[in-house]
């Protein structure tokens, strides 16, 4: 026997297995952010008093700028696969790792920028929050990179074997992708501007 | 596993990718092997084998209450001087045995063996899959079980031991004593691997249910384990959080968890402050009560098997079983903080949790009742998993309707962190859980060898473990309401009020060594019969879910034949039928 619903849909549940699998594990990571955020609120709520404009917002607005292009693209790789235009979703897939890769570079002056002034970590509770939540943010990101430097690689072979697997594939990590982002929609107010 | 079975697959004729099972070498079939039934296995047997050291690691803390600074027998000597000089405990080193018993026995014993092994073995094979949704998946998340385990045995090595500050790791006591960051990077990796597991067990129910087993077609077994992968899947990722901020906290100097002002040793420390010790705790138990339900679940899954088939009746009440089920994993999740009754959380916040602790505990009585009245008229075949799955009704009993005292924060003030508390648990994880796991090796070996267990064996283990388990716990009631606290070095000698108990730690000490002795006749038994065993068919029990239609043991794939699915679950003694069992893959 083979494993089943790896491609088709089950009439009955109306989800092939890679789809119900990433949704269900977005939903855990739903509640580890979700925890890190009590935690921030709790935190903030206790403490006599927060400080505020410790961060640059540009860099922020410009890194959130970055990743909500980049979920574009990411949707563009998804779509040109569903019109079997390879090029193009090689070129998008490929464009969404350059975004990322540019998030990632402004964080890491961001980073650099604050730890030459001594803010680290135990510098203070804002600041252990601010690099526990981005850092873990940051994790995110690379696995991210990680997973679509496969599929631009030897994940590729996928293709021409199963169009319609790498196509769910492809859509999975798009789906992560738009998360990944989404926690960030979430941090940059509450980190940058509240 | 064996040539035969692999070729009987084949045979099928699949010649499909999978079909090239029987080239693979030794490592990718037996050790990075994806499928389900290997990694079942060696989840099952790391498991057992944790179970076994961490039952070690309390057999050793026994003797330190029973004979207070007096040299540990046997073994005293190779403990090393920075845990026992001269083979004397030092209280390190039994706070270490302490705290890391309760990680390995719950972290790298039950639940392992209970999902890990007894759902990734069987819960495919009662619903008719090849295998799980995710083969692959399937063997990361037993190798990243695996570096947690390692890690943990590795942590007692560094200087300064293993974690001390319990399985609860409360701050601030567990940011500043040694040994807590190896503890939080082994569990960052536990939880890790159960996540990818919940992901691939609720998936694989979901998806691969065999044609015709509708829901409430499922075995209660299933149901059981889906419940399970929900709540490892929803209540691990606060705690993976809780972890992340405490190695912070060790790590990164933050303060998180740790308040302003704290003096240590005299020495004010220099941190800067203003975090929340109970956040922790909050966190903790957020996961952690969800967990006693991970600890419980697949228990009565499991027994829930062996009693249908050995009464040779139906469950009674089945779909009332599943609802119960379900509506305990909901309310687990808004119970956690009656384990912080102490904290002085304001009396709506203990009225709230009273409440709904109160509330979960109805479904358990359902759950129990409706075991109990399977029983009901039926002639029960007293075998070796039937045995331990009728010991589970009773001691389950008394470690839930101890909780109901502790549930509510008039009595627990007095309760809280004495021996009762450990009592109450044990009782439901021990004698209860550990119980239902025996039951389920005995019932499932066949399936998984081929062979059968030797049933004198069984006997001994059983009736000897029965009575040495209830010898070491019922004492604890009376010692914890006599005002004994846990967690003590000396065994509580050192309190005045305790001195009328102490005569209870040489009984329980006692029991319980006799309790590791009485596993031997399980050891042999387990290993002789893989040699020595009653060679068996498919169904050698009369069963009637999908697993007893395979071969024992399954090959690669499964079954012979895409398996149908014509009827509910435990059909047994149905009136008019031939035999008195009807499988649910018998048309
Ligand atoms: C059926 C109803 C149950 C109720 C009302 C109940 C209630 C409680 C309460 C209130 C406590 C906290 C006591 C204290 O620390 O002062 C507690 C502790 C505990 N319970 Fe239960 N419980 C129930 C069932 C279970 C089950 C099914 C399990 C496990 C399989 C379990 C495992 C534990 C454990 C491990 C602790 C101790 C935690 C620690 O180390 O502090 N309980 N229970
Ligand atoms: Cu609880």
């Amino acid at each position: 026997m083979e494993i089943p619903y790896i491609v088709e849909t089950r009439a009955d549940t109306g989800l092939n297995n890679v789809k119900l699998g990433i949704w269900l594990f977005l939903a855990s990571e739903v509640m580890l952010f979700g925890a890190l955020f009590s935690t921030y609120i709790i935190l903030r709520v206790g403490a006599p008093e927060w400080p505020r404009g410790e961060l640059s917002v540009i860099f922020g607005a410009a890194n959130t700028i970055i990743l909500i292009s980049s979920s574009v693209t990411m949707v563009m790789a998804w779509a040109s696969l569903k019109m079997h235009a390879w090029g193009k979703h090689r070129f998008y897939l490929l464009v969404t790792v350059g975004l990322a890769l540019f998030f990632l570079v402004n964080k890491f002056f961001e980073y650099a920028e604050h730890v030459g002034k001594h803010e680290i970590p135990s510098y203070n509770t804002f600041f252990a929050i601010y690099y526990t939540l981005t850092g873990l943010h940051g994790l995110h990101i690379v696995g991210g990179i990680v997973v679509m430097l496969y599929f631009l690689g030897p994940g590729a072979k996928l293709a021409k074997k199963n169009p319609d697997q790498f196509t769910n594939r492809i859509e999975a990590t798009g789906l992560y992708w738009h998360f990944v982002d989404l926690v960030w929609i979430f941090l940059f107010p509450v980190l940058y501007l509240l | 596993m064996d040539n035969v079975t692999t070729h009987g697959s084949v045979a099928h004729g699949h010649a499909h990718e999978h079909a090239h099972h029987e080239e693979l070498g030794f490592w990718r079939k037996y050790v990075f092997s994806i499928d389900h039934k290997v990694i079942g296995i060696q989840y099952a047997f790391t498991g057992l084998l944790f179970l076994l050291f961490g039952f070690t690691l309390m057999m050793i803390m026994r003797w330190q209450m029973a004979y207070p600074g007096r040299p540990i027998p046997l073994i005293g000597a190779w403990l090393g001087q920075d845990r026992a000089p001269m083979g004397i405990m030092l209280p390190e080193f039994y706070n270490q045995l302490g705290a890391m018993h309760g990680t390995i026995m719950v972290f790298l014993g039950v639940v392992p063996l209970a999902v890990g092994g007894f759902g990734n073995f069987v819960m495919p094979l009662q619903i008719g899959a090849p295998d799980m949704a995710f083969p692959k998946l399937n063997m990361v998340s037993y190798w990243v079980y695996f570096l947690g385990g390692v890690t943990m045995l590795a942590s007692f090595f560094p200087h300064g031991g293993a974690a001390q500050s319990g399985w609860t790791s409360y701050p601030p006591l567990a940011v500043i004593a040694p040994g807590q960051t190896m503890w939080l990077v082994g569990m960052i990796f536990l939880i890790t691997s159960s996540l990818l597991g919940s992901v691939n067990f609720i998936t694989t129910i979901v998806q691969l249910r065999a044609k015709g087993l509708s829901w409430m077609r499922l075995p209660f077994f299933v149901w059981a384990q889906l419940v399970t992968a929900f709540l490892l899947l929803l209540a691990f990722p606060p705690l993976e959080a809780a972890g992340v901020l405490q190695l912070m906290d060790r790590v990164a100097g933050t303060s998180f968890f740790m308040p302003s002002g704290l003096v240590i040793s005299g020495k004010p420390m220099l941190i800067s402050g203003n975090g929340n010790p109970l956040l922790w705790q909050h966190l903790f138990w957020f996961l952690a009560h969800p967990e006693v339900y991970v600890l419980i679940l697949p228990a009565f899954g499991i027994i829930s098997e062996i009693i249908a088939n050995n009464t040779r009746k139906p469950l009674w009440g089945y779909k009332t079983l599943v609802y119960s089920v379900v509506f305990l994993g909901f309310m687990s999740f808004i119970v956690w903080a009656h384990h912080m009754f102490m904290t002085g959380m304001g009396t709506t916040m203990s009225a709230f949790f009273q409440t709904t602790t109160m509330i979960i505990s109805i479904p358990s009585v359902i759950v129990l009742t409706s075991l109990l009245l399977s029983l009901w008229g039926a002639s029960i075949r007293f075998n070796p998993p039937m045995l331990f799955a009728l010991a589970f009704l009773p001691m389950f009993a008394i470690g839930g309707l101890t909780g109901l005292p502790l549930g509510l924060a008039p009595s627990d003030i007095h309760l809280h962190d004495t021996y009762y508390v450990i009592g109450h648990f044990h009782y439901v994880v021990a004698p209860g859980t550990i119980f239902a796991l025996f039951g389920g090796v005995y019932y499932w070996f066949p399936k998984a060898t081929g062979k059968k267990m030797n049933e004198m064996l069984g006997y001994v283990h059983f009736w000897g473990s029965f009575i040495c388990i209830n010898l070491v716990f019922m004492p604890m009631f009376i010692q914890g309401l006599g005002g004994m606290n846990r967690r003590m070095y000396d065994g509580g000698a050192q309190y005045a009020h305790n001195a009328g108990l102490l005569k209870w730690n040489l009984v329980i000490g006692f029991a319980a060594w006799g309790l590791g002795l009485l596993q031997i006749p399980f050891i042999i038994n387990f290993f002789g019969s893989l040699k020595w065993g009653k060679a068996v068919d498919k169904n050698p029990w009369e069963a009637t879910t999908l697993e007893w239609s395979a071969p024992s043991p399954p090959g690669h794939g499964n079954f012979l034949t895409d398996p149908v699915v014509y009827r509910g679950p435990y059909e047994y003694s149905v009136p008019g039928a031939a035999r008195d069992f009807s499988p649910q893959f018998e048309a």
